[in-house]
């Protein structure tokens, strides 16, 4: 039996813009598109000013994009592999393609072995149904059996710890038991090759950990997984090999370590003013503001920090109309993926009142001893009307460790933090 | 490996499945379709479970829609036009052939939506896509058996006892399913690129009303139009209905046989066309 679980030679992937973004079309849309053909370049060139995949690399017709383009790699039988990247540089267009939701444009990829894929916990849960229905429903649709989900069914309640609830409908659960009862379904199933796509990313710390071990389970049983997250704890954790994506292809495959400090090297960022204008967002997050930048401030050049020192950065943002109040958002997490703690404008009980065009606002974390390492900053806005704008991974900086000093033994500490204590002697 | 788990194959061979860009007609994959009959199971019972749960009157949906249209058609074709109605009783005529219908419509315009609706499924997890449609038009059976109760107490009540012709009924209902999944197919698979599907549809159903024989029989066409008239299949399952359980003249005959043919060309066209567009479902659902 052939040792290549995954074989993947030239796969590409082209979308059209809009068919993505706006979707479906109507017939009109259709009809009056076809009749105005020659003017279609120009219209969607009009069009695109508010298009944000710039990672992906354009093709040189306008409305034409590649999420993928030329991938080749293999994975052997019993190969846990990580695929790391940046929002939009195609992990989730690859993990689409290899379990057939979408078909690639070009090239193929032959797999050998039965293929289960997890691209979100709870597909098709339906909160009518109660947790027992739910579990059939939900295995079904994720390929199990019948006669297989029976036999697991035990297992299943008792990973969820939902055994009281199980025949009540899901609409009553807590959003961490519907989470749980999702998951255990999924750690259930039994395929030779599982894709995951960042459903470890749910759920409190505690299940979050057992789902991890269940993960480490899975992959120790022999099984070829593909793993998709921005969690590199757990990538490092769980995976032997990592691939690393960028606008679309492959720049680097090999050791998970390795793959992983190049990852975080690459976006360290070395420019002064980072450029949020063209980064990729999540979708929904397009407003009357949005983020357009963010530099250390007081004419500091780098995103290096001292130990020790506050951490203080001016956030630029372009308003269209006059607003209120904006309210900022920042996630701080570790290079790993692990929140370090996330801070919003109206926690500090101030207001910030936008006027149109460019505003900046200096964030000043005053008290903050990061211990040295590197830290990624997500920025996020919101106005009265909702989420505004929202940039993942904004910045990654670093903290560093003086070389004369004392807190020159800084890296030796543990953890995350070095508290500001207070100490003195009782006489 | 774990022989024990292979579901799709026999664990000595391990085919290697080939991933790549398909283009125009693709074949339908039946046998894959067979593979996944669970599914479809579970789909169809998922809708017939929420759909009773979510609704205050419950199966009675089933029967009001047929039976307030059988009252209006009774009092206006049948009382004030002077309808003919092949030596029966006009309410029991009507709705011989509203409870069929009703099943086709309804049939109709779920699948229609199905794939819409089941958006957050196809851009998740794969599974040959003709389950959705397939199981939207499964699960109103359920509808149509209640309905049927109905007929068949209304049919006592009006002292007519249904013959051995009864035994056929299975198939023209099965016609009525062959009709409604064939249209679903086209007009689900179309619905996903063009949304104004979903506003064609009310008015198909309304023309298509009108161009069955269910207010009136089908006897007031002469042949050779009454046998070009089965061309619309929906002729072949009323006038079907009709004889199977009233015993009206319309034996099966050429009306049927063409009737059949038809429904049988639009349900290979449709799943085939849906086949085509299949791959574009998760792009732009």
């Amino acid at each position: 039996m052939s040792e290549v679980a995954i074989h993947v030679e030239g796969l590409s992937k082209r979308y059209r813009i809009g068919a993505q973004q706006l979707g479906y079309k109507t017939l009109k849309e259709k009809l009056t598109q076809t009749a105005a053909t020659p003017f279609r370049a120009l219209k969607s060139l009009a069009g695109r000013n508010g298009h944000n995949s710039k990672s992906a690399i354009r093709n040189s017709k306008s409305d034409l994009i590649w999420a993928l383009k030329d991938v080749s790699f293999e994975i052997k039988r019993g190969e846990v592999v990580g695929i790391i990247g940046r929002n939009g540089a195609g992990k989730s267009t690859l993990l689409k393609i290899l379990s057939r939701i979408t078909e690639p444009t070009e090239g193929y990829a032959d797999i050998t072995g039965r293929i289960a894929s997890l691209l979100e916990v709870g597909t098709g849960f339906q909160p009518e149904l109660t947790g027992r229905e739910n579990i059939y429903l939900n295995g079904s649709i994720l390929g199990m059996k019948y006669a297989e989900i029976r036999r697991r069914f035990d297992e299943i309640v008792a990973f969820a710890e939902v055994e009281k609830f199980i025949d009540t409908p899901v609409k009553h659960y807590s959003s961490g038991m519907y989470v749980r009862l999702a998951f255990g379904v999924a750690a259930h199933l039994d395929p030779e090759i599982l894709l995951v796509d960042e459903v470890l990313a749910v759920g409190d710390a505690a299940f979050q950990k057992k789902c991890l071990g269940k993960m480490g389970d899975v992959a120790r049983e022999g099984r070829t997984v593909l793993f998709v997250s921005h969690n590199m704890e757990a990538i490092l954790k769980l995976c032997t090999r990592g691939i690393l994506m960028t606008s679309g292809q492959i720049a680097q495959c090999g050791a998970v370590s390795g793959v992983i400090t190049s990852y975080l090297e690459g976006h360290l960022s070395t420019t002064t003013v980072v450029n949020l204008r063209d980064r990729s967002r999540p979708a929904g997050a397009t407003g009357k503001a949005r983020l357009v930048g963010v530099l250390p401030s007081n004419d500091r050049q780098g995103w290096s920090f001292a130990f020790g020192q506050g951490l203080s950065f001016d956030v630029q943002l372009e308003a269209r109309q006059p607003l209120e109040n904006v309210e900022l958002g920042i996630g701080l997490f570790s290079a790993r993926g692990f929140e370090v703690a996330s801070w919003t404008s109206t926690y500090s009980g101030v207001t910030l009142p936008a006027k149109p065009g460019l505003n900046t606002i200096r964030v000043n974390y005053q008290d903050l001893s990061l211990l040295p390492g590197q830290y990624w900053l997500d920025i996020g806005l919101r106005s009265d009307r909702g989420s505004e704008d929202y940039v993942p991974e904004a910045v990654l900086f670093e903290i560093v460790v003086s070389k004369s000093g004392a807190d020159a033994n800084a890296h030796t500490f543990g953890g995350i933090i070095v508290p500001s204590v207070a100490a003195h002697m009782l006489r | 490996m774990n022989s024990e788990s292979a579901i799709h194959h026999p664990p000595s061979a391990v085919p290697t499945l080939r991933i790549g860009p398909s283009k125009g007609w693709v074949p339908l994959k039946l046998r894959e379709l067979w593979e996944y009959r669970e599914l479809l199971y579970f789909l169809v019972w998922r809708d017939i479970k929420v759909r009773y749960k979510q609704t205050a009157l419950g199966a009675t949906w089933a029967i009001i829609q047929p039976f307030f249209t059988m009252v209006v058609f009774s009092l206006f074709f049948g009382h004030l036009a002077k309808m003919p109605s092949d030596g029966i009783p006009y309410p029991i005529f009507s709705f011989a052939a509203l409870v069929p219908w009703a099943f086709f419509v309804n049939g109709l315009s779920q699948s229609s939506n199905s794939l819409v609706g089941s958006s957050n499924l196809i851009t998740k997890v794969y599974f040959p896509r003709l389950i959705i449609p397939l199981a939207s038009s499964f699960s109103g059976v359920v509808d149509f058996l209640i309905a049927f109760a109905v007929l068949i107490a209304m049919m006592l009540y009006y002292g007519l006892l249904p013959t051995l012709n009864v035994l056929w009924l299975p198939l023209f209902l099965l016609l009525a399913m062959i009709t409604s999944l064939g249209v679903g197919l086209w007009l689900s698979a179309l619905n996903v690129e063009y949304r104004d599907v979903r506003y064609v549809v009310p008015f198909i159903t309304q023309f298509w009303l009108f161009v069955t024989p269910i207010a009136y029989p089908s006897s007031l066409l002469h042949e050779p139009w009454r046998t070009v008239y089965g061309l619309n299949p929906m002729v072949g399952v009323v006038e079907g209905f009709r004889w199977a359980l009233l015993g009206t003249k319309t034996a099966p005959g050429p009306i049927i046989a063409v009737s059949s043919a038809a429904a049988i060309v639009i349900l290979i066209t449709g799943a085939f066309y849906f086949r085509r567009m299949e791959k574009t479902f998760a792009d732009i659902v």
